[in-house]
């Protein structure tokens, strides 16, 4: 595979390419000095800037340099590995290079933007990095990567409009999917809603009828009542075991996992006079507003009324305050929703909404705001400072804008109230070793450049579990993390990392330290002759974090790719300065 | 502080893991947070890879600080990776110790890749406790 030869007595050819990221790095570390520098360092035959190396000019100078000055090794200092490795390391590829004798070097998210305001300190810091990225280069080593066949099954975790969305999605391409829902019924938070906005179609009928093509999908299997138990295994190769109420498991294998698992709606006890009476929140508003429209359909009355003369909404309860400091995004347009449907069954009803910032952006939404205050809908604007007081059969509110008090009666109160981290988050999230943010949403591997992938390989996400959205975009995102999954499903085979450990037998005396750190039974011991034993590592089952490395006592086990050697070799640049 | 600490610029090497963070790092470039540029960060692919020999190597080479950072307990992208560099840290603690190298030159932390701001607080508040210490005495005795 690499064209490259190892001798020990010749120099190892380094070249080094160092980004401007237009000027996100080049607007305060002198890039053309760190090329400079770059040049002077041991091993490296060529340097050069570029004013994107990531861009199809930069990649190609990589693959034309690395023939015409035959490098054995290549440094890009750029952004970060987590999002651009992949790239670069195809770049050595397609030029004959094995793609582990690539190295990143992170001058941009770790310098030029967290030193802004000391060009000098990171222009050094930049070129220290730049040093210690070329001195483990020259010890990388080629490595060779497994194929491993792909399990052409998808397990969704979450059975709402979402995780059934990507299911029904994925169904149709051919793949099999298991559903997994916490809840007796398919459906999640849908079933819960009446009315959806901004056109105030029934919610009831959508989800249904997504109910209906699950049931109705032959390669869809539904796990109701049932929760993710254990999940063991890597891309491709998942070994999953489901867990109903009754403790019953089921075990399969699945290639692929996409988390749907929604959101909740805060409770917001103890605020406002939160009683789920006459002070409730939204979604109790909602199921009010269908029970009574429900009644009114069964006594046939005509027209629809409700006996509400006022309902003052209160926006942001819980939400945009130190504690939870982020805007839920669906709250203002809910309010609406809910505002327009009570002036629907009685056009008598004031409805007023007391808001901080009313946040309807958009073509469809800012003319649903307009609508909305041409149905009489009162909005009047409060801020921190002043809290709504909810007082017996009163109100009391400080106008912003009007800058008076009000008092406004009210025969109901509705709290609209933040979307929360599902239950549950935490410990999905450890299972499937997912990151979560601090709000416990689950967090993805790049906002704009993965947004529905986890930096797992082979785990996405989508839907109000990543981040409070409306269910147009979590719908898009359903088809989005079906897509995605797909290109794991369509494959035959998935190659797994090359970065592993390795054992040199020679060193190792048998004493199974390796066998006992490792979470993934990857080394074993293994009888070479009567009564020596020595470690092997399956490679498909290392998952390549070192820990066997780190504890064995002879050195036998090394860590490719952050072997002693290299790792040493980074700590002696870091400190040993050449200016 | 004292005077000859002030403007002591402290040498630190900081290992982060691949998941948690170096994702951290990243996400406190994004955001802008600033930092001081003291530190220089060795990329490992999880916390447990750190050997006592990494952090002494750092040290016997003039390193002012040394800083271990991981995923939280329970979110280790390997399950338990942390929990062998808590053993780690602590082993080498103890021989800094034997070998007269303050205890307080090294630290632990878990930084999720969602906190920035935490790992740029943790690169201040490390910067500042290693500059109180002031160099390392085995500055003078390195190659």
């Amino acid at each position: 595979m690499s064209h490259v030869t190892m001798t020990q007595n010749e120099e190892t050819r380094v070249g080094v390419f160092v980004c401007h990221c237009g000027s996100n790095i080049a607007g305060y570390v002198d890039v053309a000095a760190v090329t400079a520098y770059a040049r002077t360092l041991p091993g490296v035959v060529f340097a050069q800037d570029n004013m994107y190396t990531c861009s199809d000019g930069g990649l190609t100078e990589i693959k034309t340099a690395i023939k015409t000055h035959a490098l054995e090794r290549v440094v890009v200092a750029a952004c970060t590995p987590r999002t651009h490795e992949p790239l670069f390391r195809d770049a050595c590829r397609e030029a004959g290079l094995n793609p582990y004798l690539f190295e990143f070097v992170n001058i941009r998210d770790q310098c030029s933007w967290v030193h802004r305001l000391e060009p000098e300190a990171a222009t050094q810091k930049a070129k220290d990095l730049v040093r210690m990225g070329v001195a483990k280069a020259r010890l990388l080593q080629p490595l060779e990567e497994q194929e491993m066949p792909v399990e052409p099954v998808a397990l969704i975790v979450g059975g709402g409009m979402i995780g059934m969305t990507a299911a029904v999605n994925l169904a149709s391409r051919g793949f099999q999917v298991k559903l997994v829902e916490r809840e007796p019924e398919l459906g999640g938070m849908m079933l819960r809603l009446d009315k959806l906005y901004p056109t105030q179609d029934d919610a009831q009928p959508l989800i249904q009828q997504r109910v209906a093509e699950v049931r109705r999908s032959k390669t869809i299997e539904v796990f109701t009542a049932s929760t993710l138990h254990a999940i063991k295994g890597f891309v491709g190769n998942y070994d999953v075991t489901v867990r109903d109420r009754e403790g019953r498991l089921s075990s399969f294998k699945a290639g692929t996992v996409i988390v749907a698992t929604g959101a909740r709606v805060f409770t917001p006890h103890g605020m406002y006079g939160y009683d789920g009476e006459r002070v409730v929140t939204q979604l109790e508003l909602e199921k009010q507003i269908a029970d009574r429209r429900l009644q009114i359909a069964n006594c046939n009355l005509q027209p629809a009324v409700s006996n509400l003369k006022r309902v003052v909404m209160i926006q942001c309860v819980g939400a945009r305050i130190p504690e939870r400091p982020y805007c839920s995004r669906i709250c203002c347009t809910t309010a609406i929703k809910n505002a327009l449907e009570l002036r629907e069954l009685n056009p008598e009803t004031e409805v007023y909404i007391l808001y901080r910032d009313t946040e309807t952006q958009g073509t469809r939404y800012e003319a649903y705001y307009t609508r909305a205050r041409e149905a009489g809908i009162q909005f009047i604007r409060y801020s921190l400072d002043h809290p709504p007081q909810v007082g017996e059969g009163r109100v009391v509110v400080y106008d912003e804008l009007l800058g008076a008090k009000l008092g406004i009666p009210y025969d109901l109160v509705v709290l609209s109230t933040p979307l929360v981290a599902q239950e549950g988050a935490h410990e999905l999230a450890q299972m499937l070793k997912v990151p979560l943010d601090e709000h416990g949403f689950f967090l993805e591997a790049h906002v704009k450049l993965r947004p529905l992938d986890f930096a797992t390989d082979g785990v996405y996400v989508a839907g109000t579990c990543r981040w409070p959205s409306h269910l147009e975009e979590t719908i898009a995102q359903a088809y989005g993390a079906a897509a995605r999954a797909a290109t794991i499903l369509t494959k035959e085979h998935v190659t797994s990392s090359g970065v592993v450990a390795r054992v040199d037998e020679s060193l190792c005396r048998g004493c199974g330290r390796c066998v006992e750190v490792c979470e993934f039974g990857a080394p074993a011991l293994v009888e070479v002759a009567p009564g020596i034993k020595v470690a092997r590592v399956n490679p498909v089952m290392c998952k390549g974090c070192g820990a066997c490395a780190s504890v064995c006592p002879t050195g036998a086990m090394a860590a490719l790719h952050f072997t002693d050697g290299q790792v040493m070799a980074m700590v002696r640049a870091a400190l040993l300065n050449q200016k | 502080m004292t005077n000859q600490a002030e403007g002591f610029q402290p040498r630190i090497v900081v290992f982060a893991c691949n998941w948690c963070s170096y994702a951290g790092a990243d996400l406190a470039g994004v955001s802008r947070i600033q930092y001081p540029p003291t530190t220089r960060v060795i990329r490992v692919m999880c916390s447990g890879r750190v050997t006592p020999g990494f952090i002494l190597e750092a040290f016997r080479l003039g390193a002012d600080g040394v800083l271990v950072t991981g995923c939280h307990p329970g979110d280790c992208h390997y399950i338990s990776g942390n929990e062998n560099a808590v053993v780690t840290v602590d082993k080498t603690g103890r021989l800094m110790n034997v070998l007269g190298i303050e205890a307080a030159r090294l630290r632990l932390e878990w930084i999720s890749a969602a906190e920035g701001a935490r790992f740029a607080r943790i690169m201040t508040e490390f910067t500042e406790q290693v500059q109180a210490l002031g160099p390392t005495a085995l500055k003078d005795t390195t190659l």
